[in-house]
């Protein structure tokens, strides 16, 4: 539906000058795209106004980088600024931090009408214990909406999770008081407060959540908006965050096919980490934000662009192209593998690196679920260096005693040991069965011309949709090592890699 | 407090952002304060003095309503500027900022620019014609709810999670119930946590009986019992609730596809209207529910709710342009009796914040 950036800026990057220094003309064209784009993602008006001023002084006058185009180049500026500006906490590596040190810790959610409050402290207080082994009562000040008390009731039995009991005919501050006396007689840790859905112009009921909010001095306020909020996020934002006062924000729906400039607009406005996102209505969808990926999808291009550009930066091109060469002939060793994980830990994981292929959020998902995360691949290159030379390059040659060795030597159990040889031999036995495919000409257009391709800038894959070649402007930087099917050049990637990994995560 | 102040009050209340805006932008303008009589031949003076009465608090009564107006800069010394290339894009903007979208905004500056072009133009008269043209976009799409024959009516109530679906069918069996109208409710939301008991309160608040089975009955079942039961009891209308779901999870569309047929088993022609129910403040992304429910379940018309704050609904004025589904009714409000006919010239005054 909408109009993907990397197509509306192929015709200007063409005009674009070629070499040196963005030039103030360069950059104005470009940029004029973007905020179009970030209009469409339903990036509130000013924000986004803002934002481009910011990254227009940023670009004019930016040396560009000698591997990628003038328009790539404003591409990383736009992403990378955009990423600055959304950076929450979920990037972290503890996660969001929430004040809840102090027991029994009050926590305050808020928000419009609908937009996923309910369901958000009930995840929210799924997450705290479980994680992190809270004890936590939730309280319903929803005095306002039919059946909303008995909703986080039915919610909490869902989940474990203590309740209140409802007595009717009291009001939120009533209530609030209550669950504090509740919390400390009953040893919680934390009392989550779900407040009943306002406009942020209803006089009467922001009255009411600054009295709650008087009354229980929550430790954290969270606004819970919906992602699909468009350009009314600014007044959403800065009224609450004004009269209320906010400490974080929770994104819900982002499960849906909007994108998610809301994001943009909550952070630059209230200038609070979003916290959380809401992927679902089941109970246990909510994750943490990462800014990352929204950039990319607010961007709506994000995708392909910020692998190309990110490739770019991290790969020696050279050392892929010897490595592809050598997977085209069916040769993957340890060595090749433990460059793979690194590139896919400088990509930013494994779902970093498959959040950026359109299609693939799905597949993502099971990867997190299957804990693919950073600190797998970082084990996992840990026992590759546990290795000896020989072993690395024969991998046939890990017996038992063998594995015991590298096993201890990289403090993991042998089992770990035994996933990471077993998804070292499905990835053989694909990179032989693509390299056959390459010889018969199979790929046309595909993977066999990205490695054939030479002076270093191979054309790109074709896009969804779209004839290769099409976008001028986009033509990558492409490290050899793309693989077909997948839009654009995902360097160093083996090919069908969802069925490849199977052995890499926790599970299986 | 009555409908009509209520939708006056909102009105007036939400017809600043974008007023200021269009009176900001004359404000960018390098064009100093001109005299408007002298200027602006066709501008009638009475008028105009009569209409920038200042109202920044919304008041009740017929006079202040009437003077609702809310330029709030004597017209002598309103402000006008050529209309060129800049000011155009301003002007997108400020319908961009309704939610209306870039497409539409593009269009619609467009058409306004049209024999304005490089022409001096003053800020009232902008506003007069922005709100013209969004109407003349709405006008066609604006029907109410169609009432048939047929016994009984059956009214299938779709959208993504929290729209307002719930709280609108409690609406529009009050409305019915009042109009003489012997309805029924099929709580078919049989997802979500005390949806079936919301669901119950809105029956017992408009006085109308709610067809109900446990949580985590089947949705088509459901659909197919309660309107056996709606015929058997002679139900002059139908409205069946359906649990939130985003258009764009495909085993949740395939389950609303699967309502409708199973609807259909028993009666071919029901459902007879398919209202899609669109929050305002949602962005862009209204425009994808509406294809692809459409496409699913063959909406017949939309409501929107949520008209009471600050968001401004622009997309419809976009969905009026590219898809042309009827709108029958705005919300704006929780209360049972808060939802009002759509009403194009005053959906566009409000949305550009004209004021005659
Ligand atoms: N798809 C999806 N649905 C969600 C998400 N979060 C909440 N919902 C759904 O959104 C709807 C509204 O959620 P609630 O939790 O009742 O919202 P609320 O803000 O408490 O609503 P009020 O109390 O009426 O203001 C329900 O149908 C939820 O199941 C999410 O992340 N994704
Ligand atoms: N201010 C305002 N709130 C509304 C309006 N319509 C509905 N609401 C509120 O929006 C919230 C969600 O409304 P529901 O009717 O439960 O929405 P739903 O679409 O049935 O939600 P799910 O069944 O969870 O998908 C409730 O708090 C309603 O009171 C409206 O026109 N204006
Ligand atoms: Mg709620
Ligand atoms: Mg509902």
């Amino acid at each position: 539906m909408f109009e993907a950036l990397s197509d509306r800026l192929s015709g200007v990057f063409d005009k674009l000058t070629k070499q040196g220094a963005l030039t103030e003309a360069d950059v104005q064209a470009a940029l004029r795209e973007v905020r179009t784009a970030l209009l469409e993602a339903d990036v509130a008006l000013p924000v986004a106004r803002d934002f481009i001023g910011r990254v227009k002084s940023q670009a004019v006058g930016a040396a560009v980088l000698k591997s990628v185009t003038p328009g790539q180049m404003v591409i990383k500026i736009v992403h990378d600024e955009l990423k600055t500006t959304l950076a929450g906490e979920g990037d972290a590596d503890e996660g969001p931090k929430l004040k809840i040190d102090s027991p029994p810790a009050p926590v305050m959610m808020v928000g419009l009408q609908g937009s996923g409050k309910t369901t958000t402290t009930a995840k929210l207080a799924k997450r705290l214990k479980e994680r992190d082994g809270k004890k936590i009562l939730m309280a319903s000040l929803d005095t306002n909406r039919p059946a909303a008390m008995e909703q986080l009731q039915i919610l909490g039995a869902q989940v474990g999770v203590d309740t209140l009991p409802i007595v009717p005919g009291q009001t939120p501050v009533q209530i609030a008081k209550r669950a504090k006396q509740q919390a400390s007689l009953g040893g919680y840790d934390v009392y989550m407060l779900d407040t009943a859905g306002r406009l942020h112009v209803n006089e009467e009921l922001m009255a009411e959540v600054e009295a709650v909010r008087d009354e229980a001095k929550p430790h954290e306020t969270l606004l819970v908006v919906d992602s699909l909020t468009g350009q009314d996020a600014v007044n959403v934002a800065k009224e609450f965050n004004e009269r209320v006062g906010v400490s974080g924000v929770v994104l819900t729906r982002m499960d849906g096919d909007g994108r998610g400039g809301a994001a943009l607009s909550m952070r630059a406005v209230t200038g609070k980490p979003i916290k959380f996102v809401g992927v679902g209505e089941k109970i246990d969808q909510l994750e943490e934000f990462h800014a990352e990926r929204v950039a990319g999808r607010i961007l709506g291009m994000g995708d392909i662009v910020t692998l190309v550009e990110k490739a770019a930066e991290t790969m020696e091109r050279e050392a892929a192209e010897r490595q592809a060469k050598r997977m085209m002939k069916g040769r993957f060793d340890m060595n090749d593998l433990r460059q793979q994980l690194e590139q896919m830990m400088k990509l930013g994981g494994m779902s970093g690196v498959m959040g950026m292929l359109p299609g693939m959020g799905k597949l993502t998902k099971q990867l997190e679920g299957a804990n693919m995360d950073d600190k797998v691949l970082k084990r996992q290159v840990a026992i590759i260096q546990s290795m000896t030379k020989d072993e690395r390059r024969k991998p046939e040659l890990l017996q038992a005693s063998r594995k015991k060795r590298i096993a201890a030597g990289s403090g993991v159990e042998v089992p770990e040991v035994n996933k990471l040889i077993k998804m070292h031999r499905q990835m053989q036995d694909m990179m032989k069965k693509m390299g056959k495919m390459g010889k018969k000409g199979l790929m046309r257009g595909g993977l066999a011309q990205m490695l054939g391709g030479k002076g270093g800038l191979g054309p790109s894959g074709p896009m969804p949709g779209q004839a290769p070649g099409q976008m001028p402007g986009q033509a990558p930087v492409a490290p050899p090592g793309g693989f077909p099917g997948l839009p654009g050049a995902a360097p160093g990637l083996p090919p069908n890699l969802p069925g490849g990994l199977s052995g890499l995560g926790k599970k299986k | 407090m009555s409908f009509f102040s209520r939708l006056k009050e909102r009105l007036l209340k939400s017809s600043s952002k974008i007023d200021e805006g269009v009176d900001a932008l004359m404000e960018s303008g390098d064009e100093g304060p001109v005299d408007a009589i002298a200027e602006t031949p066709g501008t009638a003076a009475s008028t105009e003095t009569a209409r920038s009465a200042e109202s920044a608090e919304p008041q009740p009564g017929l006079a202040s309503r009437m003077l609702g107006a809310v330029t709030g800069r004597s017209p002598a010394v309103e402000k006008q500027r050529v209309l060129d290339d800049e000011m155009l894009e301003e002007l997108e903007e400020l319908l961009i900022s309704t939610d209306l979208g870039v497409d539409t905004a593009t269009r619609i500056a467009a058409n306004i620019a049209e024999g304005r072009f490089g022409r001096r133009v003053g800020g009232s008269e902008i506003k007069r014609v922005l709100a013209d043209e969004v109407a003349r976009v709405l006008e066609p799409v604006a029907k109410p709810l169609p009432l048939y024959a047929k016994k009984p009516q059956v009214v299938l109530v779709v959208g993504v999670n929290g729209s307002g679906k719930t709280t609108t069918i409690g609406k529009i069996a009050s409305q019915l119930k009042g109009a003489g109208k012997s309805v029924m409710i099929a709580a078919g939301d049989t997802f979500r946590a005390a949806a079936v008991e919301q669901l119950s309160v809105w029956g017992e608040r408009a006085g109308v009986p709610v067809f109900k089975l446990p949580q985590g009955s089947d949705p088509a079942s459901l659909a197919f019992d309660a309107l056996a039961k709606a015929q058997e009891d002679g139900a002059d209308v139908l409205l069946i609730d359906t649990a939130g779901r985003l258009q764009n999870r495909q085993d949740l569309m395939e389950e609303l596809a699967k309502i409708v047929r199973v609807i259909r088993k028993r009666d071919e022609t029901a459902p007879h209207n398919t209202l899609l129910v669109l929050d305002a403040t949602t962005g862009q992304n209204a425009i994808s529910q509406v294809e692809v429910f459409r496409k699913i379940a063959d909406v017949t018309g939309l409501v929107m709710t949520k008209l009471d704050g600050t968001a401004r609904g622009g997309v419809l004025v976009a969905l009026a342009d590219k898809v042309g589904l009827p709108i029958h009714a705005i919300g704006v409000g929780e209360g049972i009796e808060d939802l009002q006919p759509f009403d194009p010239a005053e959906f566009a005054k409000a949305l550009t914040g004209s004021t005659d």
